[in-house]
């Protein structure tokens, strides 16, 4: 019998082989696939499992939270500041996946970051200490300036963005309406896909980041990059004289680009920027031709601007390289703010930024620091240089056309004058069809940096439909922006000098 | 008792060490568990050193005493696995789904209730072949047992099996008894007919193929695997019982021819079944493709293929991964949660042990004087190799999935009970043969001891 049992044995001992193989197979050559499948839930287990950093206001009051419970994940994570900072802090979600600053800066948040584990490690006691390495991620924004950007919208809804022109560090960001990450951020699945569905039933959108994911028409505020590229290129200076008109035939069609109130404007390049003449900027379109669209990229449009938000930014949307040949009315639109040109708020707040920080545009950021456990900075946020605008030269040029606009008695922005700060900003009034592909009332803009001088803010606002229609309209971003964008850098200012 | 003779004490010294160094993994897996969560010692851990070096001191000294020649590395293995499934069965009960309750407790009374039944079985068992004299009652009961969940009152199904027993409070699968009283069977009767069954082939080119009128018997066991697979829908047990019978009789016949017969009627028996009935049509397809499926049918095996992707090469460390997410993580999946936590390097490791405990098992067989302790004890080894290959082929996609228990570390005391009574009756036949080799002989089993050094 013994020849007979050790061939069964070595059968036996073969197909134990064949399950080494496999597993070899499964564990080494298959497991990275394996350990990625969307459908492989276990990073995201071990994720929730642990304890989670903090995420802060640049004034220290806690936006996001890990709290212990009682449950299998054993950690529930806590938004006390609530809609103020939704978009910003986005969710954590076993069943939707991590939004905002939580998915963005994951790694930080649970302590997988690289910087966090080399100072972990060098103190090796915190190993047997069993200390934790999360870390927490402050923001560049302040919970006082938010709410203010909030009080200022009301129940408006529109976006506020303010920016710090040196640095690129988003000073406040909020849209109206916003939504409360708490109930999306239940270990409850069936709680989750309730306040999932219910939110994006909403028609007034609040999940959307209308900030830096809407595009609207930027209107007379446009005429900042209109103006910018036409110095830049040569294509116009502050003293050409443009002929006062009260609309602008345009070519290729039998239609016509009138201003504003059916106004006559014109004059010099400064003076229509502080009139707002469209017939002046459509022209200045219209001149620019193909050296429009190019001009347009150096500000940014055309990229979504890398701001470390999740989702992504949307990029904007200026007139299209190639076609003025065939569609020349639409550069003369695109002079203006409308027709082709589509922005994002954080897109106009970057505009402000340029021609407040000599030309260049910074990285767009929220992150402001990570700490560790004991509070200590581990690592800060960088600035780094996204586009070159324009030329200081040019850009002290637009400054001092834009502090006019506020200023002078005829300017459309003095809405926006503060006593003792010299404010430099653009009105602009946007006209938008619904969905319906009727106009709607236009929407309300403004877009400034203060001091003027030596500029601490830049900041785009837009309160969407926020205008009246008819004669009032012109006035429209003076009237209903202008103030907000006040407010704001009268706080930010008084939060800056502090 | 006549004191210990030199190879008795070399192999129980052996197993004392072997046995520690197995206790000793099992604790430091016990304390790994809680230090993934904890900073802390686990507040029973000397409670559990206790229980643990009291299992394995108990059944120790049984050995000792009862069957003091016997093999040294049979026990220390079976504690490895058990202590370690002990371990992986504390850590899953910590994730466990709230309202339902702790199995580690309940594995650790059944492997109490499992040692008492391996020292009784050394006790009462003093010659094997004793056993073979009851070939017929033990086929009978073997049969009942295998029936009994099909009883109106007392059977009861749970998950699509209808495998358990339900008497008052106590659950148990009687399946776990039959294999072992089957195999006493087969063992003895196969002893019996083997040299009809070998003589009654006839040539035909190189391979003798039965006679047809000897089919018979395994026609009788095909049978019975099909019938335990239509009215319990129990696939693991069915080809369990198919191919230990069917090896047995290769074993005792050494006539390939069987072989060939035989896996010509699995085939047939497959093909039809999977005509027949949606739930063996569902574990194929399941097999063949469980991604398509893997939110429905597939769940379990996507789930399971996913832990072991996870744990990779290292594994995410005992109590880090998430094997709770694989149904059924405690009984037939328990590898793949092995398979999470501890990596490849864990899968081989207790991969090594069984191929190292069915060697130990193969070696008693070879080594073994008489045909039917042979023949018993390959049967032995061949219900855990199968079980084995069955269970951890499922979890890993090798072959198409079919619940059995992975012997010693799945939850489940029914299968542990039956696991430690074979490793005693594996004990008794090694301790009888060393035993033989020991004591003067009479002529007539004079070759016995050149035949083993020779099967060495």
């Amino acid at each position: 019998m013994n020849p007979a049992i050790r061939r069964v044995g070595l059968a036996v001992t073969v197909l134990i082989l064949a399950l080494v193989a496999q597993l070899t197979y499964l564990q080494v050559v298959d497991a990275g696939k394996l350990k990625r499948d969307p459908r492989n839930v276990r990073a995201q287990i071990r994720d929730f499992s642990k304890p989670r950093g903090q995420i802060v206001t640049s004034d220290g009051q806690i936006v996001a939270q890990s709290v212990k419970v009682d449950d299998e994940f054993e950690y529930q994570r806590r938004y006390p500041l609530g809609s103020l900072f939704g978009h910003i802090s986005g969710y954590q979600s076993f069943t939707l996946g991590n939004t905002g600053v939580e998915n963005v800066y994951n790694d930080v948040l649970i302590g997988r970051d690289a910087r966090l584990q080399i100072g972990s490690l060098a103190n090796i006691s915190n190993l047997f200490a069993g200390k934790q390495t999360i870390g927490n991620v402050v923001l560049t924004i302040s919970a006082k300036a938010q709410q203010a950007a909030r009080d200022a919208l009301g129940d408006r809804r529109g976006s506020i963005v303010a920016l710090d022109p040196h640095t690129g560090a988003v000073l406040a960001m909020y849209s109206n309406p916003s939504f409360d990450p708490q109930p999306l951020a239940s270990h409850n699945s069936t709680e989750v896909s309730a306040a999932f569905s219910a939110l994006n039933a909403d028609p007034a959108n609040p999940a959307l980041a209308r900030s830096w994911r809407e595009t609207y028409p930027p209107g007379s505020t446009f005429k900042v990059v209109t103006t910018s590229v036409g110095l830049e290129t040569g294509t116009t200076t502050p003293a050409t004289e443009y002929p006062s008109l009260r609309e602008l035939p345009l070519p290729q069609t039998r239609t016509t680009i009138s201003n504003f109130g059916g106004a006559t404007c014109g004059g010099t390049l400064v003076q229509s920027f502080v009139a707002s003449c469209n017939t002046t900027f459509a022209q200045l379109g219209l001149d620019l031709g193909e050296k429009f669209p190019p001009g347009t990229n150096q500000f940014g449009i055309g990229s979504p601007p890398p701001l470390d938000e999740n989702p992504k930014a949307v990029p904007s949307q200026g007139p299209t390289a190639g076609t003025f040949a065939t569609a020349a009315p639409q550069f003369a639109l695109a002079g203006i703010g409308q027709g082709p040109v589509s922005v994002t708020p954080l897109q106009m707040a970057l505009v402000a930024e340029a021609v407040a920080n000599g030309g260049v545009i910074q990285v767009p950021h929220v992150l402001g620091s990570v700490t560790d456990t004991d509070a200590k900075v581990i690592r800060s946020a960088e600035t780094k240089p996204w586009k070159t605008a324009m030329s200081p030269e040019v850009a002290a040029t637009v400054g001092d056309m834009m502090r006019r606009v506020v200023n002078d008695p005829n300017g459309t922005g003095s809405a926006a004058r503060i006593d003792g700060v010299t404010v430099a900003g653009k009105t602009g009034t946007a006209q938008n069809d619904g969905a319906d592909g009727k106009p709607r009332l236009p929407h309300a803009w403004f877009i400034a940096f203060a001091p003027a001088e030596a500029p601490r803010v830049a900041i785009a606002v837009i309160v969407e439909n926020g205008g009246a229609n008819g004669t009032d309209a012109e006035i429209t971003g003076g009237k209903i922006a202008a103030p907000i964008a006040k407010t704001m850098i009268e706080t930010l200012l008084g939060l800056l000098q502090r | 008792m006549s004191p210990l003779s030199e190879l008795a004490k070399t192999r129980r010294s052996s197993e004392l060490v072997l046995g520690l160094l197995a206790a000793g993994i099992v604790v430091a897996g016990y304390v790994l568990v809680a230090l993934s969560k904890t900073t802390n010692l686990p507040a029973d851990l000397g409670l559990l050193c206790a229980i643990i070096l009291g299992i394995f001191g108990v059944a120790h000294l049984a050995v000792r005493r009862f069957a003091p020649r016997a093999d040294a590395t049979l026990l220390p293995i079976a504690v490895l696995l058990n202590g370690f499934g002990f371990v992986v069965i504390t850590r899953l009960d910590r994730d466990r789904l709230a309202g339902t309750s702790a199995l580690a407790p309940v594995q650790a009374v059944w492997t109490a209730v499992g040692i008492g039944a391996f020292v009784l079985t050394l006790v009462l068992v003093r010659r094997v072949r004793v056993l073979g004299r009851y070939r017929y009652s033990f086929l009978l009961l073997g049969v009942a047992a295998l029936l009994l969940p099909l009883a109106p009152g007392i059977g009861s199904e749970i998950r699509g099996a209808r495998l358990w027993v339900r008497l008052g409070p106590l659950n148990f699968q009687p399946g776990e008894a039959a294999k072992l009283l089957l195999v006493v069977f087969f063992a003895a009767y196969l002893v019996d007919k083997r040299e009809l069954l070998k003589a009654g082939s006839r040539r035909v080119g190189r391979l003798f193929v039965p006679d047809p009128k000897h089919l018979g018997p395994l026609l009788l066991a095909w049978g019975l695997s099909i019938i335990v697979m239509v009215m319990q829908k129990d696939l693991g047990s069915s080809l369990l019982f198919f191919a230990l019978y069917t090896a047995m009789l290769y074993m005792a016949t050494e006539r390939a021819g069987y072989l060939v017969i035989a896996f010509g009627m699995f085939i047939g028996g497959a093909t039809i079944s999977y005509q027949l009935f949606a739930h063996v049509q569902t574990r194929v397809t399941t097999w063949i493709d469980p991604w398509s499926v893997s939110q429905g049918n597939g769940y379990q095996l996507a789930q399971s293929l996913f832990a072991f992707g996870t744990g990779g090469f290292a594994g995410t460390g005992l109590g880090l991964g998430s094997p709770q997410k694989i149904p059924a993580a405690s009984t037939d999946f328990v590898f793949a949660a092995i398979g999470e936590e501890l990596g490849l390097l864990g899968t081989m490791a207790v991969l090594a042990a069984f191929l190292l405990l069915i060697g130990s098992g193969f070696r008693i067989a070879m080594q073994a004087d008489r045909p039917f302790s042979k023949l018993f004890a390959a049967g032995l080894t061949m219900i855990i190799s199968v079980q084995t290959f069955v269970i951890v082929g499922g979890v890993t996609r090798v072959i198409p999935l079919t619940g059995v228990t992975l012997p010693f570390i799945s939850y489940g005391g029914s299968s542990l009970l039956a696991n430690f009574v074979l490793i005693a009756l594996l004990l008794r036949i090694s301790d009888e043969t060393a035993a033989e080799a020991e004591t003067p002989r009479p002529a007539g089993a004079a070759m016995q001891p050149a035949n083993q050094a020779r099967a060495r």
